[in-house]
């Protein structure tokens, strides 16, 4: 095991990448420590496949190295990095057996039959395989056959990573809980480092311990679950983490005055007085309906959702150019009654962001 | 118009894939089939197309009996989880096909092309080909394509699956809108129990070929009639332990006990198993009336602004939803409680005996 | 709201119905009737019962040609099925050269039966022949004219050479439908070539190796051109597969009664070997699936 070292790596599926514009990854320079859990999220296009591809050896980057603790391995292949991947649709040997097909990277490197069979069993113990080893693959539901899968992934204990590529895309919802689960166990049990792609933004948060925002072939974060979320560092970050995603209000700031519409927003923090496009954001979780203070609002729509309640609202305008209302999103609690007078929206100031450029700033005291 | 299904069944190859249903959906409303894959919604979304003909039982649209009437002849329209598109054909061309078949005026189509593309915010992409625009893009064009004609039942089989999650966000808040504006019967497939929710509606839950329930979409979440149903509308899982009544009181392990008010009163004594919602668990011994128990953490997962955990009590596997961030260690013991105004309870049959809200409430609800 | 049902799509059925009714129907009833009854042409007819059905059944003319057919067939599909996969495996995925070997292997299948009888012919003659005089002046007697076994190696080799492209497009189209993240999975498991191909793409072609074994098995089972281009089923009768025999029995000697009931029995068999392979192929899938 290793970690897994990504220098000045750029790919582009052009055959000479004039522009930043021509290349599916921008150039990335990250470490993947040993051991640990990472989610790679980010919207279909956004170059996560081919980064995770360039990892596994299947592509071969344009520019830059990849790096296995010190090894240099960008020209080495998939077979030699030692690396598993667990793909978006199950992957089985229909005519094996689950057993035989998750002995089968074993066998293949030629293990000791014993070894084998213990390592079988003990895998397909902890997710729950146990009372289908002898049964043939094919014919299996999809989410028996992603656990082989996973399995497969799991059952060579000297790996350098295991990759998973949306993992739980044919999945049902209940059954997510359960392979996430496992996946977890797995992961406390055998210390391996996984990188997980996918697009849900759940799903990423649940996993990681740290998750990788990429953005139009950039990483434009890199942080914990709740950093992401409490402060996100690009205006993407914010409204792609979170459902739904972070508001964003157009304001003209100076010191910890915001001015929006005529309206004047305080915050915690002194901004100065930033040269570009000025956008606060605040997350739905963070803005509370009330009869008075804050900024005023015309609510459009509720919805319930059980637990939640989803409040589609508009900023009312008081300034000059009426009539381009902002839409902003509330989340409250589902004991919470919004009452007829409620025509207020209050933000939380210590859960303000402030972004100019689309990059978040930060303030003074 | 309405559509009934009287005692419609279907089986294929020796294996039922509908039992024996009613079901009846009336004028302009708005239809869940919610239940896990294999549980029948694509069957008898198809049944009530026409595209199959049932078994046994009537098809009624309007009164009239439509069994076995071919799909051509009926008014419907249908989205697929896969983008289905005329691949040769323009945005605007695929929008308009429907109404090139009914041989409407080039200024009947055209209108209400700009207008189901301004509603879909397709306006900008109408000369495009479908495989130049993006999965969300496509699927919007198929919904235009379907909601163009104005027909009396439009049904979508799973339409979101395929996409991005802040694509299906999008969407999902949109579908009512669409709903709304066009005054069909829409009939729309999920395993998510939570976009069944916000479509709002109606909710049928199948489950195994059965429709479990049918009823208004808020009824089923808060008074589910079975545990199976309680399971397919929570998402994470529903928490279950098994629980005592006897005289007054509600025995729970560990030697607690609640006073047995409201509906269960009425209950005769014996065993019973108590059911409730992730996010009704709390942390700490706040014990104001609510049941508390000890806790052994399995693992946690984060948000962003929640956290799952998933612990061993009383015997059981639960999760827990609680709001803000909190790390514990693995395998640490804590206390949780639990409001008992919050609990279900099923009979020896699986039955719902008992409601957390009682149903006087329900009529003003 | 019930609008009329268009019916006019019938129309458009007709010119099939007529066709396979002249060319199918009518004719296999006039072949059931002759079976029937003894006749020399014109138009006299003595029925005859099963009588015809009985003597062939115990005719060693029958059983002999029945005997060869059956040798045939196997040869020819423990031949063709394993090199058509082979050529397949090697053939190029993507670019133009898979392309061109898409052309080339498309060739022989566009070539009439009589012109590959007849290629194969002057090919093999050890006279003017290229292959033929090449083997004979290897110091190899060949001459499939004379010699039984000659003759068989030489139609098997053109049956080989005009149909195998046919089983390796066939597994070419099973291959290419396999998705890329199976032959990932593979190598990352650090699978063996043979692996790869023993645990993914031979299952994988099941279904269309299914299709290429039932056609071969029954065109080669109705094999009629090439040996009678060759050697006319000789030499002696040791080419004379069943549909050579028929033709000889019907228009050699004009016994339209006994062949009538031989082409029905022919066409019994074909259909009963292909049902019994068919099915047994599609049990042994569903085995695999339920089990």
């Amino acid at each position: 095991m290793a970690s897994i070292t990504l220098e000045k790596l750029a790919h582009s599926y052009l055959h000479s990448p004039q522009v930043q514009a021509d290349f599916a990854v921008k150039e990335v320079n990250h470490t993947w420590e040993d051991g640990r859990a990472y989610a790679l999220l980010g919207p279909s296009g956004c170059g996560k496949t081919t980064l995770l591809n360039i990892m596994s050896g299947l592509l071969k980057p344009t520019r830059g190295r990849i790096l296995f603790g010190d090894q240099d391995v960008t020209a080495i292949s998939t077979a030699e990095r030692n690396i598993a991947q667990v793909f978006q649709f199950p992957v089985v040997y229909d005519t094996m057996t689950v057993g035989q097909n998750l002995a089968f990277p074993l066998r293949n490197r030629g293990m000791e039959a014993s070894y084998i069979s213990e390592r079988v069993a003990r895998i397909s113990q902890m997710i729950g395989l146990d009372a289908h080893l002898d049964q043939k693959a094919r014919g299996l539901s999809a989410d028996l056959k992603q656990k082989i899968s996973l399995g497969r992934g799991v059952v060579r204990e000297d790996v350098n990573a295991i990759l998973f590529d949306e993992p739980l895309t044919v999945i049902d919802p209940h059954l997510k809980w359960e392979l996430r689960t496992q996946l977890k166990s797995l992961h406390r049990e055998f210390g391996h480092t996984m990188i997980y792609v996918t697009h849900d933004q759940t799903e990423a948060l649940t996993f990681a311990e740290k998750v990788v925002v990429m953005h139009d072939g950039m990483v434009v974060q890199i942080g914990t679950p709740q950093e992401l979320f409490d402060a996100p560092a690009h205006v993407f970050v914010g409204y792609f983490i979170g459902s739904p995603g972070m508001n964003f209000i157009p304001v003209s700031l100076e010191g910890n005055v915001a001015e929006t519409n005529g309206h004047a927003i305080n915050l915690a923090k002194d901004y100065g007085r930033p040269s570009g496009k000025v956008v606060l954001g605040i997350r739905p979780e963070f803005i509370r309906l009330a009869k008075d203070g804050g900024l005023p609002v015309r609510i459009n729509h509720i919805r319930d959702a059980g637990r939640q309640k989803f409040v589609s609202a508009a900023l009312l305008d008081a300034g000059p150019n009426a009539g381009s209302d902002t839409e902003i999103d509330i989340v409250v609690d589902a004991d919470i009654e919004i009452g007829e007078d409620m025509t207020n929206a209050v933000f939380d100031p210590a859960k303000v962001s402030v972004f100019c450029d689309d990059w978040r700033i930060e303030g003074g005291s | 118009m309405s559509l009934r299904l009287q005692g419609v069944s279907k089986a294929v190859n020796a294996e039922t894939h509908i039992h024996p249903t009613d079901l009846e959906l009336q004028k302009g409303s708005m239809n869940v089939l919610l239940g896990p894959t294999l549980a029948g919604k694509t069957t008898l979304m198809r049944l009530m197309a026409g595209l199959d003909k049932p078994d046994t039982g009537k098809v009624y649209w309007d009164g009239k009996d439509v069994t076995g009437h071919r799909v051509q002849a009926r008014d419907i329209a249908m989205v697929y989880q896969q983008f289905v598109n005329y691949p040769s054909m323009t945005v605007y061309d695929n929008i308009a096909s429907p109404l090139k078949l009914q041989k409407k005026s080039r200024a009947t189509i055209d209108a209400k092309v700009q207008e189901m593309a301004e509603l879909l915010k397709l306006t900008s992409i109408l000369d495009r080909k479908p495989n130049e625009i993006s999965g969300g893009q496509q699927q919007r064009c198929a919904i235009a394509r379907a909601l163009v004609k104005d027909v009396g039942l439009v049904l979508m089989d799973e339409p979101l699956a395929n996409l991005d999650y802040k694509l299906r966000e999008e969407l999902r808040s949109e579908i009512p809108r669409l709903f709304a504006a066009s005054g069909s019967i829409f009939v729309y497939a999920t395993t998510e129990p939570e976009e069944a929710l916000l479509l709002g509606g109606n909710t049928a839950t199948l489950w195994e070929g059965r429709v479990t329930q049918f009823a208004p979409s808020m009824d089923v979440y808060r008074r589910p009639v079975d545990e199976i149903t309680a399971r397919v509308y929570s998402d994470p899982p529903m928490n279950f332990v098994a629980v005592q009544k006897e005289g007054d009181v509600v025995h729970f392990p560990n030697g607690q006990s609640i006073p047995a008010g409201g509906d269960l009163a009425g209950l005769p004594n014996g065993e019973y198993r108590a059911g409730f919602r992730a996010h009704h668990l709390e942390l700490g011994e706040n014990t104001s009336g609510k049941l508390v128990f000890d806790a052994e953490l399995v693992f946690t997962e984060l948000t962003g602004s929640e956290t799952y955990i998933h612990v061993s009590a009383a015997g059981e596997g639960w999760i827990g939803l609680i709001p803000g961030v909190h790390t514990f260690q693995v395998g640490q013991a804590f206390k949780i409680c639990l409001n008992p105004k919050n609990i279900f309870y099923f009979d020896q049959a699986a039955k719902l005996a008992a409601s957390p809200r009682p149903k006087a409430a329900k009529a003003g609800a | 709201m019930d609008k009329p049902v268009n019916q006019r799509a019938w129309i458009l059925v007709l010119p099939v119905v007529i066709l396979v009714a002249f060319s199918s129907v009518i004719p296999m009833m006039t072949v059931v009737n002759y079976s029937f009854q003894d006749t020399f042409g014109g138009n006299e007819f003595f029925w005859v019962g099963l009588e015809w059905y009985r003597e062939l059944l115990r005719s060693e003319r029958l059983w002999d040609a029945l005997g060869r057919q059956l040798l045939f067939s196997a040869i020819i599909l423990a031949i063709e099925i394993p090199l058509g996969i082979l050529v397949a495996l090697c053939m190029p995925k993507k670019g133009w050269i898979a392309s061109l070997c898409l052309v080339l292997m498309a060739l022989p299948l566009l070539i009439p039966y009589n012109v590959v009888g007849t290629i194969w012919q002057i090919f093999g003659r050890s006279d003017i022949g290229l292959l033929g005089r090449i083997v004979s002046d290897m110091g190899i007697s060949y001459n499939y004219a004379q010699n039984a076994f000659d003759a068989w190696v030489t139609v098997i080799a053109m049956d080989v050479w005009h149909w195998t492209s046919l089983v390796a497009l066939l597994s070419y189209a099973g291959l290419r439908s396999i998705p890329n993240a199976y032959y990932q999975a593979a190598q990352i498991d650090q699978a063996s070539r043979w692996s790869v191909f023993r645990y993914i793409e031979l299952p994988k072609m099941r279904g269309v190796l299914i299709i290429a074994v039932l056609l071969r098995f029954m065109d080669s089972f109705m094999i009629y051109t090439e040996p009678f281009v060759l050697t006319g089923g000789g030499p002696g009768n040791a080419t004379t597969f069943l549909s050579i025999d028929l033709v000889k029995m019907a228009l050699g000697q004009f016994d339209l009664g006994p062949a009538a009931a031989f082409s029905l029995m022919y066409f019994l068999v074909i259909l009963l070997i292909s049902y019994v392979f068919y099915t047994v192929m599609i049990t042994t899938d569903k085995d695999g699936a339920t089990q």
